[in-house]
C-alpha cells in the first residue's frame, strides 16, 4: 500500500495536473475527429476546375490546414511504403540488388517532372471528384519523401546485431513480433531523423505542386503553396508577409509538437548499453506519457489488439510445424512459386511494354531539340555547381565558427534546423520580386534560388560536424601555434569532410530538384525563363509536351545518377575510411 | 546410458567457394547431448565452436550429415531449447520484464500466465525488484542475469550457452557461476542438459560433467571425455583439478600431436593438416607482443635458466585469457624464437637474441627470420624486388589467399603480413591505393636470394 498524503499540497497537485492534461488531450481528439470529417468532406465533393485563391489572412488557417493534411498522409503512406520497401529488400536475397539499385536511381529523379503525367492520370482516375487532384498531389510528395526512408529502414535491417536476430530464431519469434520487437525498434532513431528530411522535402515539393499549369488545364489546390504563388503573382506584399509566418509558423509547431517528441522518444531505442547524459526533453511527450486517457485508451486498444495478434501468429506457426510433416507441403510450394513467377511475368510484361511505348514518344524529338536538351543540361549542370560553391564559401566558415563555439551551437543549431526544413520554394516569389526590382534576370536569380535551396544543408552538416571535433586535436593545433591555413586543412577540413560531404551531397540533390523551379517562373502574369534543363522540363510540361518532357527527365536522371557514382560515392568511402572520427 | 536428446550424425560445415575450392570450417563430426549432463566444448578461436553449437541449436543448418531431436530431424520438429549469449542479446527498448516475457509471448500464452512465470523466474535469478529496469540501466552482470531468465522461463530441455561470462569480470562471473550451479545441482530448473562453448579451460573443468576439445583447420573434435573423478563443488586448489587442467592445456597446446589416453570419438578420421596448405596461417600477432612475450619470458625464468615457462602460468602473469595468449606463442614459434614443449614455452637462441637485442637490431633478426620462415612475407619481398616500380597491388596476393582462407580471414592475414613486413621494413604498403611498396631507403629491404 502507498502511503496515503492526505493534507499535502504534493497531493493536490498531483491529482489536479492528469485532470487538466487529460482535458487538453481530449480536446485535442476531438479536434481531430472534427479535422477529419472537413477534410472528407471536401475531398469527396464534386471537382472544383479552378478554385478562387482569396488572399485575406482569414482565409489562410483553412489553406494551412489543407497544406498540412496532404503533407502528413502522404508521409504517412511513405512511410508504410519505406519499411515494406525495406523490408522485402533486407530480407529476399534474390531481389536485394535488384531493389536497392532501384532505390538510387528514383532517388535521384526530378520528382517535379512527373507532375504533369501524375496529375492527369488521377484525374482520369476519379473524373467528378476532388479527391482525384487531391491525391495526385499527395502522390507527388510521396515520391519526394519516401525513397530516403526507404533506405534508411533497409540498411538499419541490414544492420542488426547477429546475436539479436538469433534471440528471435530460438525463442520462435513469429515475423510480426520481431518485426514490433526487433527491427521497427531497431530503426526507429534512423526513421524518426529521415521522417524530418522526408517531411522538409516534401513542403519543397508541394508549395509547386498545388498550382500548376498543364497545356491549357490550369490545377490549383486550396492550400498554403497556392496562396504564396497567388500573392506573389499579384505582387500583393502583405498577402506575401502573412503566408511566409504562417510557413514559419507551422514549421515551428512542427518541429515542437512532433519531431522533439519523437526524438525524445526514440531516445529509448538507442542501441547502446549506457545511459546517455544529455537527452532532448520535450514536455509534450511528457504530458502523452502522463495521460489517463491516453493510458486507457491503450489499455482498452492496442494492448488488447497487440495481445491478439501475437496469440494468432502463434498458433499459426504451431498449425504451420505441424503441417510440415504432411505430404502436401511441397505441392503447395510449387503451386505459389508458379503464381510468383506469373506475377512476375505479368510485372515484366508490363514494365516492357510501358517502356516501349514511352520510348516510341521519343521518336518525335528531333536532333535540334537534342541538342537545345544537352545545352540546358551543360548550363544547369554549371548553376548547380556554382551554387554549390557560392554556398559552401559561406557556409563552411559559419558553420565552423557556430560548431567551435558551444554557447552559439546551443541556440543556432536548433534555427538552423528550422532553416534547413523550411521550403526554399515558399522564398522564390519573394526572392524573385526582390530580384526583379533590381533588374536582374533570372540567368543570375535561378543560381540565387538554388542556393536558396541548398546551403541550409551545408551548414547544418557543417555545424555538427565543427562540434563533433575532438578538442583535444584543437588544443594540439593552439599548442603548436598552427597558422589559420595549417589549422583549417590539417584539423579543421579533415574533421568535418565527413559531415561536409553529407551535406553536400543533400545540397546537391536540393540544387537539382530546384533547377525545375528555378529556371522557370510564373510571376505577374509574366513567365520568367533562362537557358537550362529545369526550365526545359518546366517549360515542356507547360506546354504538355510529352516527349521533350520524358527526354529531358531521362538526361536529368542521367547526370545525377553519374554525379552520385562518378563524385560523391567515392567522396563517401573516402570520409568513411580516411576521415573517420572515432 | 540414456537417449540422448540431441545427436549430430557426421555435420559438417563449409563455405562454398567460386573457385570450386571450399572452405571447411568443420569436419564431420559425430555429437551426442544426453539428459542430465553439462557438457563444455573448449577449443582455440577458430575451431568452430559457436557455428557447433549453432548447428545443435537448430539456428544454422549443417552443410552435411543431420542433427537429430529425440531421433527427428531437428528442422521438422518443434524444438525446446534456449540460448544465453556472449553479448546478453537482450533487447535494449523492452524492460527486464518484456524481455523475459518476449519468448513466451511467441509461444501465445495469456498474460496473467505470462507474468506469473516470468516473476518466477526472475526471483529464482535474484532480479526481484528490477521488473520494470532498462537493461542499459543494470550492470553487466544484471544484464546477464536477465539473459539468463529469458533462456530458463520457456523451461527448455537444452540450454546452450555461448561463452556466457566471457563479458563480464571475474568476480561477478565467479558468482554467476555458482548460482548457476546451485540451480542446476538442486534442480530447481528443469532444464535436462545443459551445453556450454567456452574458451576458459578453469571454467570448463569448475562446471562440466563432460569436456570436449575442439582443434582447428578445419574444426575437429580431439577429444571427448567425462570428468568423473571431480565432486562438486569443485575446487581450484586440489590436485585432480589442476591435473585436469594441465592435460587440457596440453592438448590445446599441442595441435600436432594427437592426445594421449584421452579416447577420440571418431579414431582414424582424416583431417586436413595445416601444413598441406600453402600457406601457414599468420597469427594475428604484432611485432611488439612478441617481443614482450619473449622478454616476459627471460624475466620470469632468469637469464641463465632454462627459457622454459609453463604456458598456462603465463597466461596467469599477464592477466590474459589464453586465447590471447595463443596468437602470440604461434607467431613466436613460426618465427622459430620459441618452441613449445609439454604445455611449457622453451625460448630458442634466436628468441633470446631477438629479445635481447636493441630496436634497429630487433628488426633486422625479425626481418630474417620473417623471410625464411614466412612464405607470405617472401612471397611479396620477391614480387616487390622484382618489378621494375617497386608497386604489386594487394588484390594480387589477395586472390592467392582466397584460394585457402574465407574472405574474412584473407582480409586480417594480409592486415597482420602488412603489419609484419612494416616493422620489419621489409615493404610499406599505401593505403590510398592499396598497393605494396618498397620502403624509401634501398638497403631496407635485403634482397631475398641471399637470405634463402
Amino acid at each position: 500500500m502507498s502511503v496515503r498524503h492526505t493534507f499535502s499540497r504534493e497531493f493536490i497537485v498531483e491529482r489536479t495536473w492528469p485532470f487538466v492534461l487529460d482535458l487538453s488531450i481530449a480536446a485535442a481528439l476531438l479536434a481531430a475527429f472534427y479535422a477529419i470529417i472537413w477534410i472528407a468532406r471536401f475531398w469527396f465533393s464534386s471537382a472544383i476546375p479552378e478554385v478562387i485563391i482569396q488572399r485575406s489572412p482569414s482565409h489562410l488557417p483553412l489553406y494551412a490546414f489543407y497544406s498540412t493534411v496532404r503533407i502528413f498522409i502522404a508521409y504517412i503512406i511513405s512511410l508504410v511504403f519505406a519499411i515494406a520497401y525495406g523490408y522485402i529488400a533486407a530480407y529476399n536475397r534474390r531481389v536485394e540488388a535488384l531493389m536497392v539499385a532501384t532505390l538510387d536511381i528514383l532517388q535521384s529523379i526530378p520528382v517535379l517532372s512527373f507532375l504533369p503525367g501524375v496529375m492527369l492520370a488521377m484525374m482520369s482516375l476519379f473524373p467528378s471528384r476532388q479527391i482525384g487532384i487531391e491525391l495526385g498531389a499527395i502522390l507527388l510528395i510521396f515520391t519526394g519523401e519516401v525513397w530516403n526512408m526507404a533506405f534508411s529502414f533497409y540498411s538499419s535491417i541490414k544492420s542488426i546485431p547477429r546475436e539479436l536476430h538469433e534471440a528471435c530464431t530460438i525463442n520462435r519469434f513469429s515475423a510480426v513480433q520481431r518485426l514490433f520487437q526487433l527491427e521497427l525498434p531497431y530503426a526507429a532513431i534512423g526513421l524518426v531523423w529521415n521522417s524530418m528530411v522526408s517531411v522538409a522535402n516534401g513542403w519543397f515539393f508541394l508549395i509547386v505542386c498545388e498550382m500548376f499549369p498543364v497545356g491549357s488545364r490550369n490545377f490549383r489546390l486550396p492550400g498554403l503553396g497556392s496562396y504564396l504563388q497567388t500573392a506573389a503573382s499579384n505582387g500583393d506584399t502583405h498577402a506575401l508577409i502573412y503566408g511566409l509566418i504562417t510557413m514559419v509558423l507551422i514549421i515551428v509547431l512542427t518541429d515542437q509538437l512532433l519531431w522533439r517528441p519523437l526524438i525524445a522518444w526514440s531516445d529509448k531505442f538507442k542501441f547502446e548499453n549506457v545511459e546517455s547524459a544529455d537527452r532532448i526533453q520535450s514536455p509534450i511527450l511528457h504530458i502523452l506519457r502522463n495521460s489517463n486517457v491516453l493510458r486507457y485508451m491503450h489499455r482498452r486498444t492496442f494492448e488488447p489488439l497487440g495481445e491478439g495478434v501475437y496469440r494468432y501468429f502463434a498458433r499459426r506457426q504451431d498449425h504451420y510445424v505441424a503441417k510440415k510433416e504432411e505430404a502436401r507441403r511441397p505441392a503447395r510450394r510449387r503451386s505459389v512459386t508458379l503464381v510468383m513467377l506469373f506475377a512476375g511475368i505479368g510485372v515484366f510484361t508490363a514494365i516492357a511494354v510501358a517502356a516501349f511505348h514511352a520510348a516510341l514518344l521519343l521518336r518525335h524529338i528531333q536532333t535540334h531539340q537534342v541538342i537545345s536538351l544537352l545545352e540546358g543540361a551543360g548550363a544547369t549542370f554549371l548553376r548547380v555547381n556554382i551554387s554549390l560553391l557560392l554556398a559552401s564559401l559561406w557556409a563552411i566558415p559559419v558553420g565552423v565558427a557556430i560548431g567551435f563555439n558551444p554557447r552559439i551551437a546551443h541556440f543556432t543549431q536548433p534555427l538552423a534546423q528550422i532553416a534547413a526544413s523550411f521550403p526554399a520554394t515558399a522564398l522564390f516569389p519573394v526572392l524573385l520580386l526582390a530580384l526583379m526590382n533590381r533588374g536582374l534576370g533570372l540567368g543570375i536569380g535561378s543560381i540565387a534560388l538554388m542556393m536558396l535551396a541548398a546551403q541550409w544543408y551545408i551548414l547544418f552538416n557543417v555545424i555538427a560536424g565543427a562540434m563533433a571535433i575532438p578538442s583535444d586535436l584543437k588544443e594540439v593545433a593552439s599548442l603548436f601555434r598552427f597558422r589559420s591555413l595549417q589549422r583549417w586543412t590539417t584539423v579543421i577540413l579533415p574533421g568535418i569532410f565527413p559531415f561536409l560531404i553529407t551535406g553536400l551531397v543533400t545540397a546537391s540533390g536540393g540544387a537539382w530538384n530546384a533547377s525545375i523551379v528555378a529556371e522557370y517562373f510564373h510571376i505577374q502574369g509574366k513567365t520568367l525563363t533562362t537557358l537550362g534543363l529545369g526550365a526545359q522540363i518546366s517549360a515542356a510540361s507547360d506546354r504538355g509536351d510529352f516527349p521533350t518532357l520524358l527526354l529531358a527527365t531521362i538526361i536529368m536522371a542521367l547526370m545525377v545518377v553519374t554525379v552520385n557514382r562518378l563524385v560523391w560515392r567515392p567522396l563517401y568511402r573516402l570520409a568513411e575510411t580516411k576521415y573517420r572520427l572515432d | 546410458m540414456s537417449e540422448p536428446i540431441i545427436r549430430a550424425q557426421q555435420v559438417e560445415k563449409f563455405y562454398a567457394h567460386p573457385s570450386e575450392n571450399r572452405i571447411q570450417v568443420i569436419s564431420p563430426t559425430d555429437l551426442s547431448i544426453v539428459p542430465g549432463e553439462i557438457v563444455a566444448l573448449l577449443g582455440p578461436s577458430g575451431s568452430g565452436k559457436s557455428t557447433l553449437l549453432r548447428m545443435l541449436a537448430g539456428l544454422s543448418r549443417p552443410s552435411g550429415g543431420e542433427v537429430l531431436w529425440h531421433g527427428q530431424p531437428i528442422s521438422k520438429v518443434q524444438i525446446n531449447v534456449s540460448i544465453v549469449f556472449q553479448s546478453f542479446a537482450l533487447f535494449p527498448w523492452l524492460t527486464v520484464l518484456e524481455n523475459v516475457e518476449a519468448p513466451l509471448v511467441a509461444r501465445g500464452l495469456d498474460p496473467e500466465e505470462r507474468r506469473h512465470r516470468s516473476l518466477k523466474i526472475l526471483d529464482t535469478v535474484g532480479l526481484d525488484g528490477f521488473e520494470a529496469a532498462y537493461p542499459k540501466e543494470l550492470s553487466g552482470g544484471m544484464r546477464q542475469r536477465v539473459g539468463f531468465a529469458r533462456a530458463l522461463v520457456v523451461e527448455p530441455e537444452v540450454l546452450f550457452m555461448d561463452e556466457p561470462f566471457s563479458a563480464l569480470d571475474v568476480l561477478t562471473a565467479e558468482n554467476l557461476r555458482s548460482e548457476l550451479m546451485e540451480l542446476w545441482h538442486k534442480k530447481t530448473i528443469p532444464t535436462q542438459s545443459i551445453f556450454l562453448v567456452t574458451h576458459n579451460i578453469e571454467e570448463a573443468v569448475l562446471l562440466a560433467d563432460r569436456i570436449i576439445v575442439l582443434g582447428r583447420n578445419p574444426g575437429h573434435v580431439r577429444t571427448d571425455f567425462k570428468v568423473t573423478a571431480l565432486a562438486h563443488p569443485r575446487d581450484r586448489k586440489s590436485q585432480a583439478f589442476t591435473q585436469l587442467v594441465d592435460y587440457i592445456y596440453k592438448v590445446l597446446t599441442r595441435p600436432d600431436v594427437a592426445p594421449a589416453a584421452m579416447p577420440t570419438l571418431a579414431p582414424g578420421r582424416k583431417i586436413r593438416d595445416q601444413r598441406q596448405m600453402r600457406y601457414e596461417m599468420l597469427p594475428h600477432a604484432r611485432p611488439g607482443g612478441i617481443a614482450g612475450l619473449l622478454e616476459l619470458i627471460i624475466d620470469l625464468t632468469g637469464r641463465d635458466g632454462s627459457g622454459r615457462a609453463d604456458i598456462y602460468r603465463l597466461a596467469d602473469e599477464l592477466g590474459f585469457e589464453i586465447d590471447d595468449l595463443f596468437p602470440i606463442v604461434d607467431a613466436a614459434v613460426l618465427l622459430g624464437f620459441l618452441r613449445v614443449e609439454e604445455g611449457d614455452a622453451v625460448i630458442t637462441p634466436a628468441g633470446l637474441l631477438f629479445a635481447e637485442s636493441e630496436i634497429l637490431k630487433q628488426k633486422e633478426i625479425f626481418r630474417q627470420a620473417a623471410v625464411e620462415h614466412v612464405l607470405l612475407l617472401r612471397q611479396i619481398t620477391r614480387a616487390l624486388n622484382n618489378k621494375n616500380d617497386h608497386t604489386v597491388p594487394q588484390e594480387f596476393f589477395l586472390d592467392m589467399l582466397d584460394e585457402q582462407f574465407s574472405e574474412e580471414e584473407t582480409e586480417r592475414q594480409l592486415e597482420t603480413a602488412i603489419n609484419w613486413g612494416r616493422y620489419s621494413e621489409l615493404f610499406d604498403f599505401d593505403a590510398g591505393r592499396r598497393r605494396f611498396i618498397l620502403p624509401e631507403t634501398e638497403e631496407a629491404a635485403p634482397s631475398v636470394e641471399e637470405t634463402e
